[in-house]
């Protein structure tokens, strides 16, 4: 009973912050008009079926899906080398790579408009060499460019942690009973890490998909992200109805995908996560 | 090199940063016995085991396997199999998959995989257990599967770390016997690697006793028990006293302040060795018949026998006996001939 009084403060600080403000949300989503007479409709939802907004939707999980493909692909080898590392380097790596997480995301972000800009340090070096500069912001590589990097830890880490947790005596006991280093790899390390690859999956692709700052500042003001399009309904439109439809269309979106995601980690044991 | 000689290790030593763990072993292993590597922790009997699996390389000497130079060879291309301490069964593999596993990389037809692991589940009397998760399974059930998982390959020797080390002391005996029988009817030569000396005296045909990264003796369990090499090897299989004593010629020495008549031979004029008597070989008598004399100091009830120490001024003496003798009482011990072991002192001890 004692331990149950402890967490009404958290239960308290969910209500207000995270049931109540989604309700307003879905409230939102179904109806039309002000506070002072609500009434519902289904419109907001039939608006996002227009081509203009289902575009902005399959390029934001194309982009999405990109990046977290990207980010698995070059995240994995990182993980795998810095777990085969002793330990004592292992932790020199890990934080080097998790430096740059400590300053401001918008920071990092703004660095790369003087990496890449057309005066920016890349080009710099591009004119000095004799070419022509080149156009390496505003368009889809340098948001994904900008994903990748921002979301690269967040694939790493899991999967790291999960593989320095598989016991060295596993990977000897294959190697045993005649397993070469290519089938260690494919029978055993890979599928024990599949938990660290689902959550580093998960992780990548829900803030890929909703992100509207990094679409902002490598994409340029027209490039148009699902994220961006809940900014600009809120902001500047201020068609909070239309803005609420899209935001639980996206949630619902990821729902979709963290369930089919948690459909191949099969092994895990019990029926922890989402599902 | 002997005939039924199956792996032979020749001058291995072995260092980790520039400590020695192995110094100068050579040790060659019979085909189809059950050789037991004894020692303390830190002896380097794992590290042996390690080299014997091929993964850890001897910084210097070679391992001959059927007469062939396998050091440089490495472990998934050597006929031998390993059950390891923790077991290290594959958490996201049945029992099936796990005992399989071998056969699947060596890609054996599908029926033939099935009907050997159905052998081996026999052989290690887990029948139905196939579609189990290794996490649903009890410690000796989960060791049954690493055994049969390391036996389905038909290895020609088979190493087990400490394979029983995790295990409660009922499960431990039983499953002693039942590896012993195991043993006995694969035909395959095991090696075993253990603290335990008297799981080591149960199982073994052979018995490597090891300290220091040396090998103390080599023999079957009567012999490393009645006719200990030194006193480190008396002290660690079964309990004995020890005690200073001086060989004064063939068949005559002299301890506790009483000269004995014993069995040894062979040592110089008045050399100072070591004596290692056994508890129960310490007859109770009168004091006025004894040859040493005492007081008990102490009793402790054992179950079979009573320990009893005995103390007589020069010597703590360890007796086990099924006469029980309070203490402060008198006593008198005689020691037959045969039951003195005397032992060269080891240098450096």
């Amino acid at each position: 009973m004692k331990m149950k009084a402890l967490s009404y403060p958290y239960v308290v600080w969910i209500a207000v912050f995270i049931v109540v403000p989604l309700a307003l949300v879905l409230l939102y989503s179904l109806t039309y008009g002000d506070l002072s007479g609500m009434n519902f409709t289904l419109n907001n939802f039939k608006k996002f079926l227009d081509p203009r907004y289902l575009d902005v939707l399959w390029i934001s999980v194309k982009l999405a899906l990109e990046s977290t493909a990207l980010t698995l692909i070059l995240g994995y080898p990182i993980a795998l080398i810095i777990a085969k590392e002793k330990p004592s380097k292992r932790n020199t790596m890990i934080f080097l790579f998790v430096i740059p997480m400590w300053m401001n995301f918008l920071l990092r972000t703004y660095a790369w408009l003087t990496l890449l800009g057309k005066n920016g340090v890349i080009n710099s070096i591009i004119e000095f060499l004799g070419f022509k500069p080149l156009n390496l912001l505003y368009n889809d590589g340098a948001v994904l460019l900008g994903m990748i990097y921002n979301f690269l830890p967040f694939m790493v880490l899991p999967i790291y942690s999960v593989l320095v947790k598989i016991d060295n005596s596993l990977i000897e006991s294959a190697e045993d009973l005649g397993a070469n280093r290519f089938q260690i790899f494919t029978k055993i390390i890979l599928p024990l890490s599949i938990p660290g690859v689902i959550t580093g999956i998960t992780m990548v692709f829900m803030p890929a998909v909703s992100t509207f700052v990094i679409s902002r500042l490598l994409g340029g003001g027209q490039y148009m992200l699902i994220g961006n399009l809940i900014e600009q309904q809120f902001l500047w439109v201020g068609d909070w109805h239309f803005g609420s439809a899209i935001s639980i269309i996206m949630m619902i979106f990821i729902l979709i995908t963290m369930a089919v995601t948690s459909k191949f980690d099969t092994q895990k044991e019990g029926s922890g996560g989402l599902w | 090199m002997e005939k039924n000689c199956i792996i032979d290790l020749k001058s291995i030593s072995k260092e980790y940063d520039g400590v020695k763990v192995l110094n100068n072993l050579n040790l060659y292993i019979r085909k189809n016995e059950f050789l037991t590597l004894l020692g303390p922790s830190g002896c380097g009997k794992t590290t042996t085991l390690r080299i014997i699996g091929g993964f850890e390389q001897p910084t210097e000497g070679k391992v001959i396997f059927e007469g062939k130079d396998i050091t440089d060879v490495p472990p998934y291309r050597r006929q031998i199999n390993t059950v390891f301490q923790k077991y290290a069964l594959f958490p996201h593999m049945n029992v099936f998959e796990n005992i399989a596993f071998g056969l699947n990389i060596k890609r054996l037809p599908k029926d033939e995989i099935s009907r050997r692991v159905s052998e081996m589940l026999r052989l290690v009397n887990l029948q139905g257990f196939e579609k189990r998760s290794i996490q649903s399974l009890s410690g000796g059930q989960q060791q049954r599967v690493a055994i049969a998982r390391a036996l389905v390959n038909e290895p020609k020797v088979l190493l087990l770390d400490e394979p029983l080390g995790a295990l409660d002391l009922k499960l431990r005996k039983e499953m002693q016997t039942e590896l012993k029988n195991m043993q006995k009817r694969v035909g395959i030569t095991f090696i075993y690697v253990t603290h335990d000396q008297e799981e080591a005296l149960t199982m073994s045909d052979t018995i490597v006793v090891m300290d220091k990264g040396v090998i103390q003796q080599i023999g079957t369990p009567v012999d490393i028990y009645n006719e200990p090499k030194n006193a480190f090897v008396a002290n660690f299989i079964g309990e004995s006293n020890i005690v200073d004593g001086i060989m004064h010629e063939d068949f005559v020495v002299e301890f506790g302040g009483k000269v004995f008549k014993c069995v040894d031979k062979g040592f110089e004029k008045d050399e100072r060795i070591d004596v290692v008597v056994r508890p129960e070989d310490l007859e109770i008598t009168t004091p006025e018949e004894g040859q040493l004399r005492g007081v008990v100091s102490s009793v402790t009830f054992k179950g079979v026998h009573y320990e009893m120490i005995v103390s007589n001024g020069k010597n703590d003496w360890k007796v086990h006996s099924t006469i029980m003798k309070p203490v402060g009482t008198e006593i008198g011990m005689n020691i037959a001939p045969e039951n003195i072991h005397v032992m060269k002192k080891v240098k450096d001890r």
